[in-house]
Parts: structure tokens; sequence; C-alpha cells
């Protein structure tokens, strides 16, 4: 199904993700910083913060046409496949793939799901927290799929984007966007080292990624 | 639009022949330059730029008129409360405040402007939503840092909506004799004003030796400030003809719109500097924000409005 749904873009798809990066500029402005990386065809996981409906919106808006048709964001089927009204928006509109957080049959491996996807040359973006961050933290612990998609296809590129001020734009269970200037700044990629566990590369990848808050002491 | 033709064309050429010189004295100077370019090189091309573009979009505006002049004030209120917003404290229990800064107050001050209701134009922020946003941000329950964000809700409107709207304002005066020629008060300020930025820039860089505040700016000189304030009044003076003033009050007129233009870049640079950051967004290339070239009109507006109202409506 998933397979089969993210292979083609369809003009839906093209429609919406034109409409929604206008959008994202007319109300946050939105620009990229590459601090790092560079735009690039590599095949890419883009890794971020996340609070936010808006974040992927955002993040997607700061890569190229030709980028943004071949990447998907990541999201919690549970939540975006509750009803059919969110999961028309999340894979007819979006097309995001759509992955249990808790998952019984072995077919709906998070894991496998995402291998699927990027064995078609597709590009991800991935919020390793595993959820939307509604605490005074600005980072939650990472959960472990970064590493995992890492150690099963290390060929590619693991980018780590810092989402500004987005929490603010559309904070949790508010629906209305409020003007505010947003930034993503895209840092240098980072892989797993030889021999580095689990734990340890996640926390790193969460410290590479914390440290490219452009303004730390603001985000309170 | 006819009684304003003459001068409308003096001033397009006027502005033509001053930006042209602009793109002609930096693209020689970067012909000449050693490559690659200085930053500052490349900044002065990118300022010069933005100036095209500012002074095309203001005279598209101008020939629209009032409703031209109105919603082009309004977009430029819509993005100095924007880069205002970002850049202080708020919390997620604000959301319906900010939302009712961006979709009412700004639509609504600029409603007044346009009916020309000028009793409800003076008070709406300063009495109204003064005292109605912070009760809704009680309402919602939220205490933290409470005066800091009330405070900051509120310096956002002044600044970013009403001040600014007073530009468009003075299309609503009614000075005896120069019916039908408000624009022009609007492009007198504007020039003399802008003009005055630049005019104390050059005279800072050229003679600019005690710092006037310098744990404010690091920029900001004697030299360059009594230099341009002399220049722009100056300015004030030739354009007079634009205006129902005498040329000793053109004069007059210019120094202080100037001098509240100076003082509104000294605020907007406190804070910045508090706020930890050294431009106030990156709406335009080479400038930085919004707020960043129209904070000395911000301050200018005002004073300038209320000027002209006492001293020369009925």
């Amino acid at each position: 199904m998933t397979k089969l749904r993210v292979s083609t873009y369809t003009l839906l798809q093209t429609v919406t993700s034109v409409g929604l990066s206008a959008l994202a500029w007319v109300v946050t402005g939105v620009r990229p910083i590459w601090n790092g990386s560079q735009p690039s065809d590599r095949q890419r996981i883009y890794f971020a913060n996340h609070a936010s409906h808006g974040d992927f919106i955002l993040l997607s808006a700061c890569l190229s046409e030709k980028e943004r048709a071949r990447t998907h964001a990541v999201a919690a089927a549970d939540y975006w496949g509750k009803t059919r009204l969110r999961r028309f928006i999340a894979e007819d509109m979006l097309s995001s793939v759509l992955i249990h957080r808790q998952w019984t049959d072995e077919t709906q491996h998070p894991i496998s799901i995402m291998l699927s996807v990027l064995d078609q040359g597709h590009s991800l973006i991935l919020f390793p927290e595993g959820t939307r961050n509604m605490t005074d933290e600005p980072l939650l612990p990472f959960r472990s799929g970064l590493y995992n998609l890492s150690m099963a296809r290390p060929d590619v590129e693991l980018i780590p984007c810092w989402i500004e001020n987005m929490s603010r734009v559309l904070p949790k269970g508010q629906f209305v966007p409020v003007p505010l200037l947003c930034r993503v700044v895209f840092g240098a990629p980072i892989a797993i080292q030889p021999g580095e566990e689990r734990r340890a590369f996640l926390d790193r990848a969460r410290e590479t990624l914390l440290a490219l808050n452009p303004r730390p002491q603001r985000d309170d | 639009m006819l009684p304003m033709m003459h001068e409308t064309l003096i001033l397009i050429v006027g502005l033509l022949a001053v930006l042209i010189s602009a793109s002609v004295v930096a693209g020689v100077l970067s012909w000449r330059a050693p490559k690659p370019l200085s930053p500052t090189l490349v900044n002065l091309t990118q300022r010069i730029n933005a100036w095209w573009v500012m002074v095309v979009a203001i005279t598209v505006a101008f020939f629209f008129g009032r409703p031209g002049m109105t919603i082009l004030f309004a977009l430029i209120s819509f993005a100095a409360l924007r880069e205002f917003v970002t850049l202080t404290h708020s919390r997620r229990s604000d959301h319906w405040v900010l939302l009712g800064m961006f979709g009412i107050v700004i639509p609504f001050q600029y409603w007044l402007v346009w009916t020309a209701w000028y009793g409800m134009f003076t008070i709406f922020i300063p009495v109204y939503c003064f005292l109605l946003m912070p009760a809704i941000t009680a309402l919602h329950g939220d205490t933290e840092r409470f005066l800091e964000r009330v405070s900051a809700q509120q310096w956002a409107v002044m600044i970013s909506v009403y001040c600014v709207s007073h530009v468009p304002a003075l299309l609503t005066l009614e000075v005896p004799g120069f019916e039908g020629r408000n624009l022009l008060l609007i492009a007198f300020l504007i020039i003399t004003v802008q003009g005055s930025d630049v005019l104390q820039y050059i005279f800072g860089k050229l003679f600019g030796r005690h710092l006037l505040a310098p744990t404010v700016s690091p920029s900001k000189t004697w030299e360059g400030l009594v230099g341009g304030l002399a220049a722009s009044s100056l300015l004030g003076a030739l354009l007079s003809f634009l205006t129902p003033f005498s040329p000793l009050q053109a004069a007059g007129v210019a120094f202080i719109a100037c001098l509240m233009g100076f003082l509104g870049g000294l605020v907007a640079s406190a804070i910045k500097r508090d706020q930890g950051v050294k431009d106030w967004g990156h709406l335009i290339e080479g400038h930085g924000g919004m707020m960043d070239r129209a904070d000395s009109l911000v301050f200018a507006a005002p004073v300038f409005f209320h000027t002209v109202r006492y001293f020369w409506t009925v």
C-alpha cells in the first residue's frame, strides 16, 4: 500500500506542496540556512526537532521543488491514520509515510516501511523525538529509528535540521498560525562511527541538532 | 492627481537621478576593486538594489493614491509586527492575543485610516488594545513572566501598527489651500527621514570621531548626527515646494522629523541589543528586516503628523 502511494507524485500532491510552501513563506518568511551542508540531490534523511504540525511543511519549503517531490515526512499512523480525512491529508495530499508507533503485526514494522521507501530512492524527513515536544526541554531524547535506519542504509546521508520558532507559529492544539519569522538550519551530515553504541549515537545526534539552534537562550 | 503632476515629475526625476548615480558609483567601485569583492562593497550594492525596489514599491503605491498607500503601509505594519513579535518573549497561551494583533488590530487600525475616523484612530490602540490585550492574557490564566509578555505586546502594536499607520493617515488631514495634494506630504516625510539616515551615515563615516551612545550603537556619532540633521533640514527646505510650508518652516519640520527618526534608530538599536540580535529580520537583502529600514520612520511619523495637524489644519 505504502509502496504504491509514494512511488508516484500526483497532481494533488504537487499542488499541495507548492501551495503549502507559498503559504509557509507568507506566514513565516521561511529561509534555509545551510550551515555545514548544501542543497544536493543525494539521498538523505533529514532529522529535525518537532513541536508542530507545521514543522515538515517548513522544512520541505526549504528544499528545491525536485527534492521536495521525492522527500517524504514520516508521520504516526495512530494519529494520521485515525480518520479517513486525516489519512487523505497525510497520504494523498502530503505524501507522508505513515508508521505505527505501537505495532503488533511484523509487516507493519516501522523500520521495514521506512526502508522500503528509501529503497525506492526517496528521501525522508524524520522526527526522532517520536512525538511533538510539549515540554520545556528544547529536545526530547531520540528514539532508535534514526540509528536502525542508518545501520541498515549507511550510504544515506543524515542531515540535522533545526526548525526555529515553529512551535510558536502553530502550537499543538492550534490550527490558525501566528505569523512569525522562521529559519531552518541545515547542519553537517553525521554518521555512525565504527563501534558506536546505539544510545551513544542517538545522544550525539541529539547534541548535534541542539547545537544548530541559532538563538538557544530565546527558545523558552 | 492633476494638481500634483508637476511636483510628481520633479520627484521621480530627482529620485531616479540619485539612484542611478548611486548604482553607477557602486558599479564603478565594484569594477575597479580587487576580486573577490569586500563585504562592505557587496553590502553597498545590495543596499542600493533594495533602495530601487523600495522606491519603485512606494511610487506604485503613490500612483494608486489613498488605497495604494493604505495597503502598502498595512503590509509594512504586518512585516514589522512579525519581526517584533518574533524577537520578543511569548508563551503558548499568548496564541490568541498574537493572532488578534495580526488579524484584528492591523486591519481595524488601517480601516480607521481609510475612513478617516480620527477620534478612534488615535485611541484604538493606546486605550482599547492597551486595556483589553492584558485582560485577555490574564483570562488565559498563565501568569509566568506576565508583565514582560504584555509589555512586549503593547510595544509591538504601538511601534509596528500605531506609529506606522500615521504615515497614510497624513492623507486624512485637511490643510487649507493644499487639498488633494496630501500624498506629497508623505513623499516629503519619507524622503527627508530616509535621506537623513543615509546622510547621518555618510557624515558619520567621513567625520565621525565621538561616539554618541557607545553602549547602544557603535556607529552613531555626534558628527554624523549634527551633519546629517543639518543636511536633511536643508533637504527639507529644498523640498518645501511639495508642502504647505515655507522653506524655513520646511527646514524646521524636517529637523523635528529627522531628530525623531534618529531617536527611533537609537531605541531600535537598544531593543536589538537587549534581545541579542544584530538585525530585526532578513526581509530586505543588505538591510536586514523591515524594522531595520523603518525604525526612523516609525518615530518620525506620529510627531510629523501632529505637527502638521496642530499648526496647519483648521
